[in-house]
């Protein structure tokens, strides 16, 4: 799509690209006489998301299937078999790769055509576009830039307009974006003022203009342009556009009849489709150790390769050897090359080991990894009653990676804490007022008696409870009308994007003022003495994570322009009256450490001469085409200055249930908990006390603005600090630093915590060199700290932190979990993403790689799946490459005993068979069922964890052991049947055996014995385990009758005619089996043993031992 | 990738606004069934050394019986084995050393040998080849199974995998290939010296090969006439075959593709030394022996050359048990693994007494 989209682009946008804007003539007409329309070309509205055409499909599928390496290697392999003369046909390994190929490429294929049909009932469906004032029904594709187009209620707009009209008269629709950003409360969208009126298809039709506008880029939230209206005889009224103007493409209109708007970007350049490009893939360790041991094993298969056709020469160096009398040459193959035909000869010892690197692993980790994420998303304990879902899996890549997190980034509000706001209390000018019942559901109508510690001057009091009602952005949503006509209290809701916003609102409620609504540029609010007030909104300064705070401007009824501003403190109380603050301050330092969330209240009265400056000041800013969101930022900045301070409010953020249990578990797990949140430092601490992250008797390091001191010296006293803690802690931990990484020291823990601006003073050291050391002292501070508390962090930083700790030696496993769009970077940039499917909208959970319901169910995830997981793909990995290696050796070692002809040992069939049907199902079905230990052990006990840390499996050791065990049992497999064929008449009548009978002897062990191997270490035996394992055996065997049973007239040799029947008749042929057999497990069998023994006696220490 | 997702949003039926979240809801909830909970019913078997040890012992003591069975039985089989190359200057056979395919008159030779101990049962008679590459695989694929199988085009049209032995002056052979062009053609007959007289031992050349093989795998290509010569027209002998392939046997039943000696030699042996069945000596009445012990001299007319390849050739007489003939391998390894087995589970009882009875708290597996 990405291609697709560069190419349309460029087709498309043409010159237009450099430019930088873009000029659209509103409904295709030139803005005067003179100048002459020029039909631009933009692109058309057609959404493309297919990848293929019918025609691409083939050769474009395949490309790309055939980039992957292991896929390049297998048709190497095959085209070798195809060209070269190779011992194995080139079936056996190209029947594999084509089965594989062919079922990515339906797949693909499938989902490709549901993107098409997807694409199609997008691009057919009809919209209406007004033409020379009339309305022509039209496909949605045929949208050309320009055209003004005619939206219904409840109809998702075709492409991004810029509004222009609305069925009411105040020029406002409500748009809700849910499918776009998953925030599913109503947005106002504005129209210019100027075009407001043009109601009916003739109006609109009269407009002339253009609008100038930046070129289409991704940013949801961001857009700039200008439009010029043209009137006859006047000079051209230029207004400014925003985001507020602009409807995106995929959002709904709501509670909205009709609007007109005019298309802007159209198909592949909208904001959607832009938006829409795959996320970078994240690869697992696990995937990384399959590639180290691919290399190992690669090396294996060419060093074999190379050994046999050494010798064969060598071999061969004797004439009688290479050509006796009884079995000679072709005239061709004496005349080639010896060069050439040494060259051959490798490729085709290289054909004939090459199934010891299965393509049917690839298969197997895939459909192990697909089926597998089920179970996640299956699982109801991760499902959530409040908001009736469950888990939700993004990418079936990472399932292991849950079971090998050592680092847990996590996000405070939503993600540890509840997000659902409660107004506990509020203080006005020093006085406290808390509500003295506690409230159950948060949302009661009755006035409830309050408790007045103290009061303030009724007005003070008033003023803030209206600035509590007017400085927010809630709406309200009502049955079917919004126009607050019939106001009917039971059935409206506010609804907001910020549910600080709703809490402080139904806050004021409780207090006597009652938000009514919005009516066209007034908002109404009910008083205590039940009058209704009317206050016209002028300017919304929206709240931005920078400024951490926002303002309104509202023109009361008696004409007084008043500026309400609420933000955090630390925005707030640099730009009140100094003398105001004391007393406001003990009580949201108090609140803070309770672990409210606060927020202060300013406000300031301005003159009409003030407010005009400010009007233009703004009017001229939106204006702008270029920095517009620079110069916005500095009027605010000008703007919300020489307030007064009215008072305080305190918001409780519960902590989720069982946060505190599981941030424990994952900490005994052995896992680092950082709270990374945007949250003020005071409220951080206590929600990292009250959720058990710091203990009592954690030692806290304080790395922030207040340990910093004064401004001047920051530079030197961070680096005195980051010294002494480095020393400190140097102290505490002696000599174990390395090897002891992750175990569990009784000794002194530490906490970290560290700020937003102490954090950039770190990463981004000012000017001095010396400074630049600070990130290594830092970050080592940091990896011995137990838990690491970082607050008034920016989107971006948290970001920086997960990569931070990503890169240090040894690249640990990071997990990021949030619930906010704030979140999504840290999501994106760890190695595992977890989003809360939480009240901030759905971003963290579309963009992470598994979305959970609630914070709690993070235990479940990494400590029961997360482990499960990684054991059985590691078990699984590790078995493959074991499988194959005793599959091949026997093979090899026949090489000796044939002249390293590249005689194959076993038939083609079963060369076909014995990945992808006799040994594929058990270990499929192990590494689906598998649970070595109870779910219910592994969730309840978080130490197990440990036991698998640093990718435990699939370390060198682990492989070596496989590696060795699968060697050893090929060399039991072939010299147990060379010893048995050392008198190869077995039958009871004299008759002898040949070769055939001795490769399927030896094939018949390898099936039992790597089977039973699995069986061996299956600790979960559920029917299906039994079924596919049993099965799979009493298979091999029906099979191998069969096959034998038979002349089968499209093969070349008969060689397995009756040789399997022959071979069971034999008794000596079974006591070897089951000999070998025997042989080949008792090395496992006994080593389990003794390590159950080893355990036990482990047990009986005190203290827990991985 | 991307409006995959897209689509998939639409097809949930994305709640439109907050209050409608409950309507698709119902749908979304897990199944409670086992195996989506992962909660099947299962069996958790753990490897103790409880369990273990006693299957140990049991193994040992099952190995170690059949072992000592099987090494008595393959002990009790007499076999002769005499080796006729004829590398040996004072060999008899020494004279033939040098032979090539079509030396007219054949060379032979005869070597006398005692039997010192009479064999009781049935006698087979195998020839054994040795540094004979069967199982190189240019040699194991030049073969034409379809020829073999009595296909009538592939009679005239070999498969070009019998190359360079596919035809022979623009005639195709018939059986093509290296293996049936390379077939074993000594013929060795067994007399017994009684009394300074040659009393000839009747050698039964049927019934050596595998049965499948001689009634369905091999057929003689088919046509209105029982005549093989005719049914072979067209097609010429192996080059270093003296007689075409109609002319094996004399006997209808043993003759072209059907001929066992064939049959026997075609299914080619797994490793450079083989050997393979050539004759049956029945036992004629229960009162004598098949073979007494005594004298007897073996008549061998000496065709096939094998000195060039550094080859060896052995005539190997030998009865046969229920688990085919004499081989001390498996009757070795069972008693050893089964000692094994049951000292290792002695050793183990042992520790296990020692240290682990002490600790009988649960455990948790793995």
């Amino acid at each position: 799509m990405k291609c697709k989209n560069r190419v349309l682009n460029s087709k498309c946008a043409g010159e237009e690209k450099r430019v930088g804007t873009r000029t659209v003539f509103v409904g295709h007409r030139p803005v005067s006489e003179t100048d002459a329309y020029v039909e631009q070309k933009f692109c058309d509205n057609r959404i493309v998301s297919s990848k293929y055409t019918v025609w691409n499909f083939l050769p474009k599928n395949l490309f790309e299937q055939f980039r992957r390496i292991a896929n390049f290697y297998f048709l190497i392999i095959f085209l070798v078999q195809v060209i070269v003369d190779t011992p194995t046909s080139p079936v056996t390994s190209g029947l594999p790769l084509f089965f594989v190929i062919i079922v990515t490429a339906i797949k693909q294929g499938y989902e490709d055509w549901l993107r098409h049909r997807a694409d199609k009932e997008v691009n057919k469906s009809s919209v209406f576009i007004v033409e020379n004032a009339k309305q022509v029904k039209k496909h949605s594709e045929k949208i050309k830039v320009g055209d003004i187009v005619e939206v219904k209620a409840d109809e998702t707009f075709p492409c991004d307009l810029i509004f222009l009209a609305s069925s009411n008269d105040d020029g406002i629709c409500y748009v809700t974006t849910a499918s776009l950003d998953g925030e599913s409360n109503f947005k106002t969208h504005y129209a210019v003022r100027d075009t407001t009126g043009l109601q009916t298809d003739d109006d609109i039709d009269s407009l002339t203009a253009t609008i100038e506008c930046e070129q289409p880029q991704p940013d949801l939230y961001k857009f700039v342009g200008r439009i010029n209206i043209y009137r006859s005889n006047q000079e051209p009224v230029a207004r400014s556009l925003g985001p507020e103007n602009l409807l995106l493409k995929g959002s709904t209109l709501k509670n909205t009849k009709k609007i007109y708007g005019v298309a802007v970007y159209t198909g592949m350049e909208t904001k959607m489709a832009l938006n829409y490009q795959g996320k970078s893939q994240k690869r697992s360790a696990v995937e990384k150790s399959i590639n180290a041991f691919l290399v190992v094993y690669l090396c294996i298969l060419v060093s074999k390769a190379t050994v046999c056709t050494t010798l064969k020469y060598i071999w061969q160096s004797n004439p009688f050897n290479d050509e006796p009398w009884y079995n000679q040459k072709t005239i061709k193959e004496r005349d080639t090359f010896k060069i050439l035909r040494m060259f051959t000869d490798f490729l085709s010892f290289m054909v004939l080991f090459n199934f010891i690197i299965p393509v049917s692993m690839y298969v197997t980790v895939e459909m192990q990894k697909f089926l597998g994420s089920f179970f996640i998303a299956w699982d109801k304990e991760m499902y959530d009653e409040e908001i009736k879902e469950g888990a939700l899996v993004n990418t079936s890549d990472l399932n292991e990676e849950l079971g090998q997190v050592e680092y847990v980034f996590t996000d405070k509000t939503g993600t540890l804490t509840e997000n659902s706001m409660k107004f506990i209390e509020c203080c006005i000018d020093g006085h406290k007022y808390k509500d003295g019942i506690s409230e159950v559901d948060g949302f009661s109508h009755t006035d409830g008696p309050l408790r007045y510690y103290g009061k303030a001057e009724k007005c003070r009091e008033e003023l803030f409870l209206r600035a509590l009602c007017l400085c927010h952005t809630v709406q309200i949503k009502g049955g079917d009308n919004v126009d607050g006509l019939r106001v009917n209290q039971e059935c409206w809701t506010y609804i907001s994007s910020s549910p600080d916003e709703i809490a402080l609102v139904k806050g004021a409620k409780k207090y006597g003022f009652t938000f009514l609504g919005h009516e066209a540029d007034y908002m109404k609010v009910q008083n205590q003495k039940n009058e209704i007030e009317k206050y016209q909104l002028l300017h919304v300064l929206n709240f931005d994570p920078v400024r951490r705070r926002m303002s309104v401007i509202v023109k009361t009824s008696t004409g007084k322009f008043l500026l309400f501003c609420k933000g955090a403190d630390s925005s707030i109380f640099p730009r009140v009256q100094q003398d105001e603050i004391q007393q406001t301050k003990v009580h949201v330092e108090r609140n803070a450490m309770d672990g409210y969330r606060t927020l202060c209240v300013a406000f300031k009265e301005l003159t009409q001469e003030d407010y005009k400056k400010i009007n233009d000041q703004l009017s001229e800013a939106k204006m702008a085409l270029q920095d517009r969101e620079e110069k916005m930022a500095r009027i605010f900045d000008d703007i919300e200055a020489d307030m007064h301070l009215i008072g305080a409010t305190a918001v409780e953020d519960r902590l989720q249930e069982h946060a505190a249990e599981t941030i424990e578990a994952l900490q005994t797990a052995g896992m680092k908990v950082w709270v990374l949140t945007g949250d003020k430092m005071e409220t951080a601490k206590s929600t990292c006390y009250a959720s058990r992250l710091f203990q009592t008797n954690t030692e806290l390091l304080e790395l922030t603005t207040k340990t910093m001191g004064d401004s001047d010296r920051k530079e030197e006293r961070l680096h005195e600090l980051l010294l002494e803690y480095h020393k400190k802690l140097l102290q505490d931990f002696p000599k174990n630093s390395g090897k002891l990484k992750r175990s569990w020291t009784v000794s002194q823990e530490y906490g970290l915590i560290i700020d937003g601006s102490t954090l950039s003073l770190i990463l981004n050291p000012s000017q001095d060199s010396s400074s630049s050391n600070y990130k290594s002292i830092f970050l080592q501070i940091c990896l011995k700290c137990t838990s690491v508390l970082c607050c008034r962090m920016a989107p971006l930083q948290k970001a920086q932190i997960v990569r931070m700790v990503k890169n240090t030696k040894g690249n640990p496993i990071t997990l990021s979990i949030g619930d906010g769009a704030n979140d999504v970077s840290m999501i994106l940039e760890a190695h595992v993403g977890i989003g809360i499917k939480g009240k901030e909208g759905r971003q963290a959970a579309r963009n992470s790689d598994y979305a959970v319901p609630k914070f709690k169910h993070l235990r479940k995830l990494l400590l029961a799946h997360g482990h499960l997981y990684y054991v059985r793909i590691a078990h699984l990995v590790q078995y493959f490459f074991y499988k194959n290696l005793c599959f091949i050796l026997p093979q090899f070692l026949y090489q000796f005993f044939c002249g390293f002809s590249q005689q194959p040992l076993y038939d083609a069939a079963y060369l076909t068979m014995y990945n992808i049907c006799f040994t594929s199902l058990p270990i499929l079905a192990y590494s689906l069922l598998e649970q070595h230990i109870n779910i219910e052990t592994l969730t309840s006990d978080p130490r197990l964890y440990m036991k698998i840390s640093d990718n435990a499996m699939l370390q060198w050791k682990p492989f070596l052991y496989w590696t060795f065990l699968g060697s050893f049992e090929g060399l039991v497999f072939f010299f147990g049947v060379y010893f048995l064929f050392q008198n190869s008449s077995l039958e009871h009548n004299g008759k002898v055996f040949g070769n055939w009978t001795f490769g399927t002897i030896v094939f018949t062990v390898l099936v039992f014995t790597v089977t039973l191997k699995l069986a061996l270490d299956t600790r979960f035996w559920t029917w299906m385990n039994h079924f596919v394992i049993w099965g799979s055996l009493a298979f091999y065997v029906f099979f191998s009758f069969f096959w034998g049973g038979i002349i089968w007239p499209f093969l070349k040799q008969q060689r397995m005619y009756f040789v399997f029947a022959h071979m069971v008749t034999s008794v000596s042929t079974w006591l070897a089996i089951v000999l070998l057999i025997f042989i080949s497990l008792s090395p496992e069998i006994l080593l389990v043993v003794f390590k159950n023994a080893k355990r036990k006696n482990h047990q009986k220490l005190p203290s827990f031992d991985a | 990738m991307a409006v995959n997702y897209n689509a998939k949003e639409e097809a949930d039926g994305h709640p439109s606004g907050v209050g409608a979240s409950g309507g698709a809801g119902k749908s979304r909830k897990p199944d409670n069934t086992a195996f989506k909970q992962q909660r099947l019913p299962a069996w958790q078997p753990i490897l103790t050394a409880g369990t273990v040890l006693p299957a140990f012992f049991i193994i040992g003591l099952i190995f170690i019986p059949i072992g000592i069975g099987i090494f008595v039985t393959s002990n009790n089989i007499r076999e002769y084995e005499i080796d006729y190359t004829g590398t040996d200057s004072s060999s008899p056979c020494n004279k033939c050393l040098n032979v090539s395919w079509n030396s007219t008159p054949p060379c032979t030779c005869t070597i006398n040998f005692t039997l010192n101990q009479p064999f009781e049962t049935n006698v087979f008679m195998y020839y054994g080849l040795s540094n004979f590459y069967q199982n190189h695989r240019r040699y194991v694929k030049s073969r034409d199974d379809s020829q073999l199988n009595g296909d009538n085009s592939s009679l005239l049209h070999p498969s070009k995998e019998c190359e360079p032995y596919s035809t022979s002056e623009n005639k195709p052979i018939a059986p093509c290939g290296a293996i049936a062009n390379s077939m074993f053609n000594d013929t060795l007959e067994l007399f017994r010296i009684d009394n300074e007289t040659r009393i000839p031992i009747t050698l039964n050349k049927k019934g050596i090969a595998w049965w499948t093989d001689k009634n369905v795998k091999f057929r003689n290509p088919s046509g209105n006439t029982n005549n093989l010569t005719a049914l072979f027209q067209g097609t010429t002998k192996p080059v270093n075959w003296p007689k075409p392939v109609y002319m094996l046997d004399s006997e209808a039943d043993n003759n072209g593709f059907i001929n066992e000696d064939f049959i026997v030699w075609m299914r080619t042996a797994a490793l450079p030394t083989f050997r393979k069945l050539y004759r049956l000596i029945e036992r004629k009445n229960n009162l004598q022996p098949t073979l007494q012990a005594g004298k007897y001299s073996l008549d061998i007319t000496y065709n096939y050359p094998v000195h060039s390849f550094d080859g060896r050739k052995r005539m190997i007489l030998s009865t046969i048990s229920w688990m085919g003939g004499k081989n001390p391998f498996l009757g070795i390894a069972y008693i050893t693994v089964g000692s094994i087995c049951f000292f290792l589970g002695v050793v183990l009882l042992v520790i296990h007494h020692k240290y682990g009875n002490r600790n009988t708290s649960a455990d948790i597996p793995n």
